[in-house]
């Protein structure tokens, strides 16, 4: 179901939605632009093109807590979860979210992330890409459902995706800012906003063929020079999307065996990673870390799900100190020669 | 507050996957210096009913404050009631377990992982060769095995030992000597005790004493330290055993168990949901494991 929307009266639309939830929307902060929970539309800044960490952290959370213990046993912890509407989520960040949904809802459900999808409403808006910007090459460039809402900005008025019953009783609350009045002009309208965001794309990136040139240069001195480089800081995997490894730790409070078991987020770019009790480390040498993030992101997904679990968002691009990325390892693979 | 529907039906949450349930542990007792047999039994009987597994698959194991970590079954499906665990003190987690008394009690949860696959070797020969603590998820299937013998044709079991007093279940497979419906070969690298019975030598040594193997009709489990797989394999491809039909078990570091926290991932496969067990053309096909020979780093 697609609507049509004046422009002016989003801010009246928000103002009722908030009626449900806590609104939460990009907003500057110095050069970045970050999640933050806002009063109103005048607040946001929807013309920012990527916030420094993806709304997984509104799902998945950098560190909570599952478990309460003492003696008696393990208590799940939940139930602390507010309703919050995401304003402002673009194309690339909506497919992160449903390469999580596939990680956390599928088998095995992951009741912390159910609950925290369950009460978070995602209304998603159009973007324009920048230099860093990628998902014309991972095919995520737009996004036809996963959303609650999707807005897309064609100047004069926005038209408006309802991807789910929750978006549908959203609108509900106020239908008449929404119409179903849509012509011929919409629609060419709507085919030229497709091209014209086509045409901006300046990245000149292709992850066609990767998982062969994956296999291909499994073995490459490449490896090596970007592992020279790395530091080993975890932010790539911090701001990536479909980033959702996670570590577990008991906290006892001292004096006693009462605790809580927190979860956190994890890097498999940290050395620990991958040790076993009794020490024995799988991936010892900073280039197997990488290469193991490479590889999953770019060939080992692909094989499972055919496509590749990067959603073209940039933030590797943007975040790493020395440049590794997306971008510069599948170049490095294909020419066989580290940049710079 | 405005309320609106529910998502949809299937993000309702029925039960916790991560959440242990406690396990009392009935008999704890030491195989060897190092490593201790515990048999537990469920605090609350319908967890006990839970926990209906297969052998090779694995359980999550809590003490409390000292968090979790996967640990093999070694005991069989065939006798419900007990869940068996054979341990070896290797890190602060096992320190604390070590530490727990008869009638104290952890959380476990699980099964997880795939197991062997049982219904593929039911009629097949088997062959069972373990390592040190390999035995630990190999004693699931041999007892499986054993208690379901007209299920299945010839039975091995191979086993090897630093010492006579490393050999975990010693007593155990000594007994199984006396029976006529398997082969039971023992063997140590070095008898420092004058009073040993059986072999001496490598374990692939005993492939001299197995006369002839139908390898199209068998099925090989392997489980034991990294150096012992290198040359097992080497063996059981000499022997023709088709590559998916020789099973391996791998370990990784894990903290779910069921496929989320991302630690045990080799390219596209976590041993977690897709292993442990694997058979070995799954393992020709990890760049990662294969890299760096298959003796690195696979590990029971």
């Amino acid at each position: 179901m697609i609507l049509k929307m004046k422009k002016e009266d989003l801010s009246a639309f928000l103002e009722s939605a908030k009626e449900w939830g806590e609104l939460w929307g990009p907003t500057r902060k110095g050069d970045k632009v970050a999640f933050e929970k806002v009063d109103a539309l005048s607040q946001m800044d929807l013309k920012a093109t990527r916030t420094i960490i993806p709304p997984k952290k509104f799902l998945y959370p950098p560190r909570f807590t599952m478990f309460d213990f003492d003696d008696g046993g393990y208590v799940e912890r939940t139930g602390e979860v507010p309703n919050r509407i995401l304003f402002g989520i673009h194309p690339c960040d909506t497919h992160g979210i449903q390469t999580m949904d596939k990680m956390f809802l599928e088998e095995y459900k992951d009741p912390y992330y159910a609950e925290r999808r369950e009460k978070t409403l995602l209304l998603g808006h159009s973007c324009i890409p920048d230099e860093k910007c990628m998902c014309s090459a991972t095919d995520t460039e737009f996004i036809a459902e996963g959303f609650d809402l999707f807005f897309t900005d064609l100047k004069m008025f926005y038209l408006v995706w309802v991807g789910s019953s929750r978006g549908h009783d959203l609108v509900q609350m106020r239908p008449e800012l929404f119409n179903r009045d849509i012509g011929k002009d919409d629609i060419i309208n709507y085919t030229e906003y497709r091209s014209w965001k086509s045409s901006q794309f300046t990245s000149k990136v292709d992850f066609t063929g990767m998982p062969d040139i994956f296999e291909l240069g499994y073995n490459s001195p490449v490896w090596d020079e970007l592992a020279e480089k790395c530091l080993s800081c975890g932010q790539c995997t911090m701001v990536c999307p479909t980033c959702n490894c996670y570590n577990v730790v008991d906290e006892v409070e001292l004096g006693t065996i009462d605790g809580t078991r927190d979860r956190f987020w994890d890097s498999c770019m940290f050395r620990e990673y991958s040790v076993v009790a009794g020490g024995h480390n799988f991936r010892d040498r900073r280039a197997d870390r990488l290469k193991l993030w490479y590889t999953h992101k770019l060939q080992a997904y692909i094989g499972e799900f055919g496509e590749p679990a990067c959603v073209g968002c940039g933030r590797c691009v943007a975040t790493c100190p020395v440049d590794i990325n997306v971008v510069s390892v599948s170049k490095a693979l294909k020419e066989q020669e580290v940049g710079k | 507050m405005k309320r609106l529907c529910v998502v949809v039906d299937d993000r309702e949450v029925e039960e916790n996957p991560y959440k242990p349930e406690m396990w009392r542990i009935v008999r704890r007792y030491p195989l060897t210096s190092d490593v201790n047999f515990f048999q537990m039994r469920a605090v609350d009987v319908d967890d006990l009913l839970k926990m209906d597994y297969r052998p090779g698959q694995f359980i999550m194991g809590s003490v409390l404050g000292e968090g979790e970590a996967p640990f093999s079954i070694s005991s069989t499906p065939s006798r419900p009631g007990l869940m068996e665990f054979c341990i070896r003190k290797v890190g602060t987690l096992t320190e604390s377990l070590f530490g727990l008394k008869e009638n104290q009690t952890i959380g476990l949860r699980g099964p997880y992982g795939n197991g062997f696959p049982i219904e593929k070797m039911e009629g097949k020969d088997i062959m069972i060769i373990a390592g040190g603590l390999g035995v630990a998820s190999l004693r699931s299937l041999l007892l499986y095995v054993l208690d379901n013998r007209d299920k299945f044709g010839n039975l091995v079991y191979l086993h090897g030992a630093r010492t006579p007093g490393e050999m975990l279940f010693r007593e155990e497979f000594m007994q199984l000597k006396e029976r006529d419906d398997l082969n039971c070969l023992l063997t140590v690298d070095k008898d420092d005790t004058g009073q040993w019975t059986e072999r001496e030598g490598v374990v692939t040594n005993l492939f001299k004493e197995l006369g002839p193997v139908d390898a199209k009709n068998t099925y090989v489990a392997v489980c034991g330290p990294p150096v012992m797989y290198k040359y097992v394999i080497q063996q059981l491809v000499g022997l023709n055993i088709p590559k998916h039909q020789i099973l391996m078990t791998l370990e990784r570091r894990m903290k779910c168990g069921v496929g989320k926290c991302g630690h045990c991932a080799i390219e596209y496969l976590y041993t977690c949901m897709d292993g442990p067990v694997f058979t070995y053309w799954d393992v020709l096909h990890m760049k990662e494991i294969i890299g760096k020979g298959v003796s690195d780093n696979v590990i029971a």
